[in-house]
């Protein structure tokens, strides 16, 4: 088992409901294949540092999970088959990585209820 | 055409600043590709990395900021090429 963390792009001309839709997708698959998700973060709509598919702006989410090698690789030809995803990047993280993500984690969580 | 160059204030040649590896200083183990802010300060204003002997990093380092630039640049947090960065 190994934690990967996965950020991907979608097309800012999704309603707010289907952006939530895909996401889920995107979440459940990761279950489904045997992961263990264990963070979900949305950064809402970004600008982009250059425009892909013609476009300028796109709704960043960060995917932070569990799992062994073959769901990755699983999990990216759903990312390439979907039209709503204009970019993603898996990364495997290491232990510093993790250890910044905890950091990260309980530093949101920290913020939302104040 | 041999004219002395004089200058209004003192001209100091030798004072050399240290240079340190900011990663190492402040403890920092992992160089984040999603903070854009971060990295801003290790590029120059067209994007590009900054070599090590400008900014100091240490060479373990240099290598993760390399990677952490590169990573942040493939999901459109940093351009690949920009102008009047920073």
């Amino acid at each position: 088992m190994n934690n990967y963390e996965t950020v991907f792009i979608l097309t800012p001309v999704l309603s707010e409901d289907q952006t939530k839709e895909a996401v889920k997708k995107f979440e459940e698959e990761i279950i489904s294949l045997g992961g263990k998700l264990n963070n979900s973060e949305s950064w809402g709509l970004k600008k982009l540092a250059y425009p892909i598919q013609k476009k300028t702006t796109g709704f960043y989410f960060l995917l932070d999970y569990e799992g062994e090698g073959n769901l990755v690789s699983e999990l990216e030809v759903t990312f390439k088959r979907d039209e709503r995803v204009m970019r993603f990047l898996t990364v495997k993280m290491d232990k510093h990585h993790q250890e910044w993500a905890e950091k990260r984690r309980s530093r949101m969580k920290s913020a939302k209820p104040a | 055409m041999a004219q002395d160059v004089r200058y209004l204030s003192p001209v100091n040649i030798d004072i050399k600043k240290d240079k340190y590896c900011r990663f190492q200083k402040s403890g920092i183990k992992f160089v984040d590709y999603k903070d854009a802010n971060f990295l801003l300060k290790l590029l120059n204003e067209q994007g590009k990395i900054l070599p090590r002997r400008i900014t100091g990093t240490s060479s373990k380092f240099q290598s993760r900021v390399n990677k952490a630039v590169k990573r942040a640049r493939h999901i459109a947090i940093l351009p690949y090429v920009g102008d009047q960065l920073r």
